[in-house]
C-alpha cells in the first residue's frame, strides 16, 4: 500500500543533514517502502477500543524536586567542544 | 479597499524554578557563560531527562491564571531541528496534549473592554543563546538551555497593534502576580513573536501571514506591527501578494526587514518523547496548585473600588506590579488611610521610582514608615511641605518617621503662643509691610508669611501664621 517516493527520501535525509548519493537514495526508498509496508500489516489490527499508547512502559508521573545541583565545571563541559572562546562553544555561524 | 488587521501572539515565559526542566542544573539568569551546564544540557549520549515537578505547578498555575482547562492526560514531544542553540538537535516540547487550552484574558484598550482568546499554553525547554560575532563564527552559551519555559499562543482576535500591546501587559500583569516568573523582557524571561495579516472587511479567510520576529519591548511589538500593517496594505493596495514570511524589527530604521520566506510549514517531525513517561495531573493536583494562586490584578483592582473606595485610576496604577500593590496592603495593614497611601505610592514614590529608574525594594522605604509618616501628617505634626523632607529621608535611609522629626527639627509649629511671639516681633521690622496690607495690598501679606516661614526653617503651621498675622496686624 504504501508508496515511498525517491523525493520523500531526500526530503528526509536532507532534514536529517545526511549526504546520500543518487545509488543511496534509490536504494533506500525500495529499503524504506518496504519497511513501512511491513508495519502496515499492523493496520488490519482491531484497535477502536484500545487507548493511544505513547509510551511503551506503563509508568507515568516519574518527577524529581526542584533541587539545583552543580554537576560539572565549566571547564568539563568545554571539554569535548571542537572549538571555544571566551568560555563559550565556538560554531560555524549559521543566518536563517 | 479597507482592511481588517488580524493579530496573533506567542509569548514565550520562563519559569523561575530553581533548578531546569529537565536536569538539575541550576536555572539562573547572568552566570558566567555554560557555568550551569551539565551533561543532559549539554545532550550528551546515554543521560535521561528527569521532569521537574515545580516546573510542571508553576505551568499549571500560569495556565490556571489565563483561565485555560487544565490537560488530566498529558505528555512530551521532541521537535527534530538542527541548530546550534540545541545540542541535542531536538527540543522537548508539548505537540497536541498541551497542560492548557481554552484560556482568555480581558484587555482594556482606549476605554473599551475586550476578551482575548488563548488557544493553548505548552511546557517546553529553552535553547542557549548565540550570539554572533561577525567573523563567520557564533559563540554558544547553553546556561539557558534546559530553563522551564511555557508557550501562551492567543487565538487570532486581536485587531489592532493597541491590543496587542494591551494584551501584552495584560498576560506580563498576571503572570507577575502568579509569582512563576520574573516577566522581564530585558532579562528575556518574557518573550514575543507576532503574526500578522491583513484581509478586505467583510471577508471571512484570513489572508496570508507574516511572522515578526526580534520584539524586544512591548513597544517594539506595537510599532513592529504598526510598520508591517501599513506595509501588506500598501503591497494589497497595489495589487501585490503577501508572501508567507518571516521578518525582524529593525529598532533602528522602525522598519521590518525580510529574513526568510517560509515554503510549505515547517517540518518538525514531532513524535512522542520517548525519554519521558506520560504525565497525568488527577484533580487533587489540579486543585492544591489552584488553591495557590494569589488574588489576580483584575480582583484586587475591583477590591479596591469597591471595598476601599478608590477611584478606579488609582487602583489600575496601584495594581500594575504586584510590588506596588503589596506594599500598598502592608501600608494599609499598619493603619495608613487608603486614599492617603495611594496618593504617595502613585505621588512621590513613582516619581522617585522613575527618576531613579529603581525598584520599590531597592528603596529603604518599607510600609510602616510610610504609614507612621502618613499618621503625622493626619495628626498635625508634620505639615504637607515637611513630610516631603521626612520621606526624601525615609526612602533612602529608612528609619522612624518620628525620629527623623525629631532629629531633623521638622516639628510643625502649633503652639498659639510661641507663634504670635514669632510674629509679633517680624511685625515689629517690618512697619511699611503693616501699612500696605491696611491699605488694601494683599501682596504684603504674602510678605509677611513667607518671613515668618523663613524664619521657622518652614516649621509653622501655615493656616495659623495666616490667622494670627491677620488678627495682630487688625490690632495695630
Amino acid at each position: 500500500m504504501s508508496e515511498i517516493t525517491k523525493e520523500q527520501v531526500l526530503h528526509v535525509a536532507h532534514l536529517a543533514r545526511l549526504a546520500i548519493t543518487d545509488e543511496e537514495a534509490e536504494k533506500m526508498t525500495k529499503e524504506l517502502d518496504a519497511i513501512i509496508g511491513y508495519a502496515e500489516l499492523l493496520n488490519e489490527l482491531d484497535t477502536d477500543n484500545v487507548e493511544p499508547t505513547t509510551h511503551v512502559l506503563d509508568l507515568k508521573n516519574v518527577m524529581r524536586e526542584d533541587e539545583a545541583r552543580k554537576w560539572i565545571d565549566r571547564e568539563d563541559a568545554l571539554k569535548n567542544a571542537p572549538d571555544q572562546k571566551n568560555g563559550q562553544f565556538r560554531v560555524p555561524s549559521i543566518l536563517d | 479597499m479597507n482592511f481588517e488587521t488580524i493579530i496573533g501572539l506567542e509569548v514565550h515565559v520562563e519559569l523561575k524554578t530553581k533548578s531546569k526542566i529537565f536536569s538539575p542544573s541550576p536555572n539562573a539568569f547572568g552566570a558566567a557563560p555554560n557555568e550551569n551546564t551539565n551533561p543532559i544540557d549539554l545532550g550528551y549520549p546515554g543521560v535521561l531527562p528527569v521532569l521537574n515537578k515545580e516546573a510542571v505547578n508553576f505551568a499549571m498555575k500560569a495556565a490556571m491564571a489565563l483561565n485555560c482547562e487544565i490537560a488530566t492526560h498529558t505528555k512530551f514531544d521532541r521537535k527534530n531541528y538542527f541548530y546550534p542553540d540545541n545540542p541535542k538537535a531536538y527540543q522537548i516540547s508539548q505537540f497536541d496534549q498541551p497542560i492548557g487550552e481554552n484560556g482568555w484574558i480581558e484587555i482594556e484598550v482606549d476605554g473599551y473592554t475586550k476578551k482575548i482568546g488563548i488557544t493553548r499554553i505548552h511546557m517546553e525547554e529553552d535553547a542557549g543563546k548565540l550570539s554572533h560575532t561577525g567573523d563567520g563564527y557564533s559563540l554558544v552559551d547553553y546556561n539557558r538551555q534546559g530553563t522551564p519555559l511555557i508557550e501562551i499562543v492567543s487565538e487570532p482576535d486581536l485587531r489592532t497593534p493597541a491590543e496587542a500591546y494591551a494584551y501584552l501587559e495584560k498576560i506580563r500583569n498576571i503572570i507577575q502576580y502568579t509569582g512563576v516568573s520574573d516577566v522581564k523582557m530585558e532579562e528575556g524571561s518574557l518573550r514575543c513573536d507576532a503574526n500578522i495579516s491583513l484581509r478586505p472587511i467583510g471577508q471571512e479567510k484570513f489572508g496570508t501571514k507574516a511572522e515578526l520576529k526580534n520584539l524586544n519591548s512591548f513597544t517594539f511589538v506595537q510599532k513592529g506591527l504598526e510598520f508591517e500593517e501599513k506595509r501588506q496594505q500598501k503591497v494589497l493596495l497595489a495589487g501585490g501578494e503577501i508572501l508567507q514570511e518571516t521578518r525582524r524589527y529593525d529598532e533602528s530604521t522602525k522598519e521590518t526587514i525580510l529574513m526568510r520566506i517560509k515554503e510549505g510549514s515547517d517540518d518538525y517531525r514531532y513524535f512522542p518523547e520517548p525519554d519521558l513517561v506520560p504525565l497525568y495531573i488527577d484533580d487533587a493536583w489540579k486543585e492544591r496548585v489552584r488553591a495557590s494562586i494569589p488574588e489576580l490584578p483584575d480582583a484586587r483592582k475591583a477590591r479596591y473600588v469597591n471595598e476601599l473606595g478608590l477611584p478606579a485610576y488609582d487602583a489600575m496604577v496601584l495594581t500594575l506590579s504586584v510590588e506596588m500593590s503589596d506594599f500598598f496592603e502592608a501600608t494599609l495593614k499598619a493603619d495608613a488611610d487608603p486614599k492617603a497611601a495611594s496618593n504617595w505610592l502613585m505621588g512621590e514614590v513613582s516619581a522617585y521610582l522613575n527618576k531613579q529608574q529603581k525598584d520599590l525594594s531597592d528603596t529603604a522605604l518599607t510600609p510602616e514608615g510610610l504609614a507612621k509618616m502618613i499618621t503625622l501628617i493626619e495628626d498635625g505634626t508634620l505639615s504637607s511641605k515637611l513630610a516631603k523632607k521626612v520621606f526624601a529621608e525615609l526612602i533612602e535611609n529608612g528609619g522612624d518617621p518620628e525620629q527623623i522629626v525629631k532629629d531633623k527639627g521638622l516639628v510643625q509649629i502649633s503652639d498659639e503662643g510661641q507663634l504670635t511671639e514669632i510674629i509679633s516681633s517680624i511685625l515689629d521690622q517690618n512697619e511699611q509691610s503693616v501699612v500696605d496690607f491696611k491699605n488694601g495690598k494683599d501682596r504684603a501679606l504674602g510678605f509677611l508669611v513667607g518671613q515668618v516661614m523663613k524664619q521657622t526653617k518652614g516649621q509653622a503651621n501655615p493656616p495659623m501664621v495666616n490667622k494670627i498675622l491677620i488678627a495682630e496686624m487688625n490690632k495695630r
